[in-house]
């Protein structure tokens, strides 16, 4: 061999068996005894359970049949789920209106896949959650009445965020805009609460109205799980900023309230927050169920969110935190510009993967009686015309949240590749 | 250091409202104050709320006649037991389901974990889609999936299906199977098994020291089971080997004799290993992934056997990526275990949510629940935290 002159070499092909998919099975399926066993074993159980499967869900299933009679065929009952899926969607929202839950879906969709791209990550991300919840909110209730307490707070809180950021870098006037907007908030509100100013509000009526109780379906997953974790993530920032802090009691607060959420199963918050929420209010207040779930899952997220968030800033190296001390930035500014731009970029993935389980456990509301996509094709079991058919809804309600699930998850894998670039070797 | 240095040299210059110091009590007495307005608000409420509906509180009506049926009790239970009793006997059941849903999900989400790593593709291809499959569809659906599954495709007890020679039986009633009758030699056989326990601890400590001194391998682990199994069963032919079985057999619509499981068990706890094993086979997977492949070739280099680089080598240290994410697993096993009250169930939960709607004592059940799962949490965290400890590595 080695007195062969380079270029005489004889190239040969690599064994037929080695290459294609012939040489793919051999190396993959059948590379020892005990594989190759392996391999056969469960080809034979996939062909069974698959021809199986396909039987009872295709060849003999029924799609077209009106009443469940029909439907004893012995395959599944498909024609099931075209009667109820209308209702299995939108629940009992009144059924000529249906067109309003579509696009109440459609918008919140079209919210969650613009937040998805990186391009949106900045200012734009307020105006598409602004814009969008307003759409979902008029689309499901028909009628949206701004209260002036809601105005007057906004300003409030807009005034001070922009205060403790930009008051040393911003123009005088730029300072007094904020300084305007503090002020007409604080006083507004003081006004508000001992009655000088009206009860006033603005209201925005182009559809007829439809209370929650009649909401159901998909649109109750999606707010549910969206608005819990939109409102959950500004709390769980806090808690998490709570719980690393060096005052002691406001870390005590925060650790004794993260570990008590989390220590709990959320059913015990839902009943809760079904019993209990009537009691804490003064007598002759009510309050909405939708609103009381909503809180709970707020509350319950809020902690788990804290967690995820506490590992991002656990994981900044404390040079950070002294650089920004010696720029002379104050917490607001430290936090806000330096601490959570950085914290926040690692957590992402988790916080998708946290999202996807909130996504699972709305189903939960169900035992609070909430009509959520699961309890909706729940209650189209009960209905005697369509009686015996559970495993074809329950496939059915499987299918769409693996469908909602699984993407998050792939979206979450993707971004964690995406994030980890400018890290990885 | 450097600040706090700075603070006691320049504290009498700086003006209050400057000094991180002050400023840290203010804004923490705001704040606690604020939370304190908050819950002396709500409890007022509360109060008045309570005077208003005439609800007297505490925790006497816990003494008070239940009056209802449970379905699945281990200790003794009617309806004329207590509302303590009741609530006892829920939390019973739920630390039946926690304990046996973490022993089984562990061994399936293993299995599955290890699975996934096969060099047989199809294999990895079906432990990869079994994964999947099952953690992107809540729990709760699998859950009534079973459940509905169990209670409308099996036949009713009079059409049971029988396996193994007439002595198991499958229905909508659940699995009936036979039992031992009772007999004192079984109470003498349990408290061999536990002096096994405790000997086989003992063997173990000897072989270790005897290993470290001399350098003699024991065989600790066949050793061991033979002691914990063995002692047992001669205790049980010493006392003349008692055999009579309570057969189950059709008594009119329903069976007699025997034992049985609730369908309802049967659903929850497949529904929580099922569900869990997905979660769990992830962690095993990135906890194999995360050894680097020296390990196992050092390991061989050695002179171990598979077994023991398995052992001795690689576990150990697959172990402490394992087990934190493990221990929130098995915490999310137990709490999701509340779910049981979906499909009836009488676990901690549905016990203490019959209680609140017939006794009206809202809150007080709800602290209930509460302090009962934050105890069983934190027994679990604290076992798995001393064991995390105990694996942990020891620098230096």
């Amino acid at each position: 061999m080695t007195d062969m002159p380079a270029g005489e070499r004889q190239q040969l092909a690599p064994p037929s068996d080695d290459t294609g998919i012939l040489g793919w099975a051999r190396k993959n399926l059948f590379s020892s005894w005990g594989n190759g066993l392996t391999t056969i074993v469960l080809i034979v159980a996939m062909v069974w359970i698959l021809s199986g499967f396909l039987e009872w869900a295709l060849f003999t299933a029924n799609f077209t049949a009106t009443t469940g009679s029909e439907c004893r065929g012995g395959g599944a009952c498909w024609a099931l789920i075209r009667e109820k899926f209308r209702y299995i969607f939108f629940g009992s929202f009144p059924y000529e209106q249906h067109w309003r839950p579509l696009f109440a879906v459609i918008t919140m969709l079209a919210m969650l896949v613009l937040s998805a791209d990186r391009r949106m990550w900045n200012w734009r991300l307020l105006v598409i959650w602004g814009v969008g919840s307003f759409v979902t909110f008029l689309l499901m209730f028909g009628q949206i009445h701004i209260p002036l307490s809601l105005i007057l707070f906004v300003a409030l809180v807009a005034g001070g965020i922009g205060l403790a950021l930009r008051s040393a870098l911003a123009a005088p006037s730029e300072r007094m805009a904020y300084y305007a907007l503090v002020g007409i908030g604080a006083v507004g509100l003081v006004l508000r609460i001992l009655g000088v100013l009206p009860k006033w509000s603005i209201a925005i009526a182009p559809l007829s109205y439809v209370e929650t109780s009649l909401w159901g379906g998909l649109p109750v997953t999606l707010i549910l799980a969206t608005y819990g974790l939109a409102f959950a993530f500004p709390y769980g920032v806090l808690l998490a900023l709570g719980r690393r802090s060096n005052l002691p009691l406001i870390k005590g607060l925060c650790v004794g309230f993260i570990e008590l959420i989390r220590g709990v199963p959320l059913i015990s918050l839902l009943i809760m927050a079904s019993v209990m929420l009537p009691l804490f209010l003064p007598s002759g207040t009510t309050i909405d169920k939708f609103l009381r779930a909503q809180v709970a899952v707020i509350l319950f997220a809020g902690a788990y969110i804290a967690e995820v968030i506490r590992g991002g800033l656990q994981s900044l190296p404390k040079g950070q935190f002294e650089a920004a001390d010696a720029m002379g930035l104050n917490y607001p500014q430290k936090t806000l510009l330096i601490i959570l731009p950085q914290a926040l970029r690692v957590v992402i993935p988790p916080l998708i993967n946290t999202f996807i389980g909130f996504f699972k456990d709305t189903s939960l509301v169900l035992i609070i009686g909430i009509f959520d996509f699961l309890n909706t094709a729940n209650q189209a079991l009960v209905d005697p015309n369509w009686a015996g058919f559970p495993g074809e809804v329950y496939l059915f309600a499987a299918f769409v949240y693996f469908i909602f699930c699984y993407s998050m998850s792939r979206y979450s894998r993707y971004l964690e590749h995406e994030l980890n670039k400018g890290t990885r070797r | 250091m450097a600040v706090e240095a700075l603070n006691s040299s320049s504290r009498t210059r700086v003006a209050p409202w400057n000094d991180p110091v002050v400023r840290g009590w203010v804004f923490q007495i705001v704040v606690v104050g604020l939370v304190g307005l908050l819950a002396w608000y709500l409890v007022s409420n509360t109060i008045d709320n309570l005077e208003r509906q005439k609800i007297a509180s505490g925790f006497h009506y816990l003494d008070r006649e239940a009056g209802f049926e449970i379905g699945d009790t281990m200790i003794e239970y009617s309806p004329a037991s207590t509302y303590a009793r009741a609530i006892l006997v829920g939390l019973i059941n739920t630390i039946k389901v926690s304990v046996l849903g973490i022993i089984l999900a562990t061994v399936l989400g293993t299995l599955v974990g290890v699975g996934r790593l096969s060099n047989n593709w199809l294999l990895g291809k079906i432990c990869e889609w079994y994964v999947e499959g099952f953690r992107n569809v809540p729990l709760l659906l699998w859950l009534f999936l079973f459940y509905k599954i169990i209670s409308e495709a099996f036949p009713g007890p009079r059409q049971a299906i029988a396996l193994l020679w007439n002595s198991v039986y499958l229905s909508n009633r659940g699995v009936y199977f036979p039992v031992p009758l009772a007999d004192p030699v079984f109470k003498w056989a349990g408290l061999a098994f536990l002096v096994g326990l405790a000997a086989a601890w003992g063997v173990g400590r000897w072989a270790r020291k005897r290993q470290e001194d001399t350098g003699q391998p024991f065989p600790t682990l066949s050793v061991g089971f033979a002691i914990v199994l063995g002692l047992p069963i001669l205790v049980w032919l010493a006392g003349g080997a008692p055999h009579h079985m309570s057969w189950p057999a059709l008594k009119g619509f329903n069976f007699d004799g025997g034992s049985v499981i609730q369908p309802e068990f049967v659903a929850l706890l497949a529904g929580l290993v099922l569900y869990t094993s997905a979660f769990v086979a992830e962690i095993v997977r990135s906890g194999i992934l995360a050894l680097h492949k020296g390990q196992s070739e050092a390991a061989a280099a050695l002179g171990l056997s598979r077994g023991q680089a398995m052992r001795l080598v690689l576990l150990p240290q697959a172990l402490r990526v394992i087990v934190p994410p493990m221990t929130s697993q098995y915490l999310n096993i137990t709490k999701n275990s509340s779910l049981a009250i979906a499909i009836g169930y009488p676990d901690l939960v549905a016990s203490v949510n019959v209680t609140i709607n017939q006794t009206g004592q809202a809150i007080e059940n709800v602290l209930i629940i509460m302090a009962a799962y934050l105890s069983v949490s934190l027994s679990i965290s604290a076992f798995m935290n001393w064991y995390n400890k105990r694996i942990a590595l020891t620098e230096r």
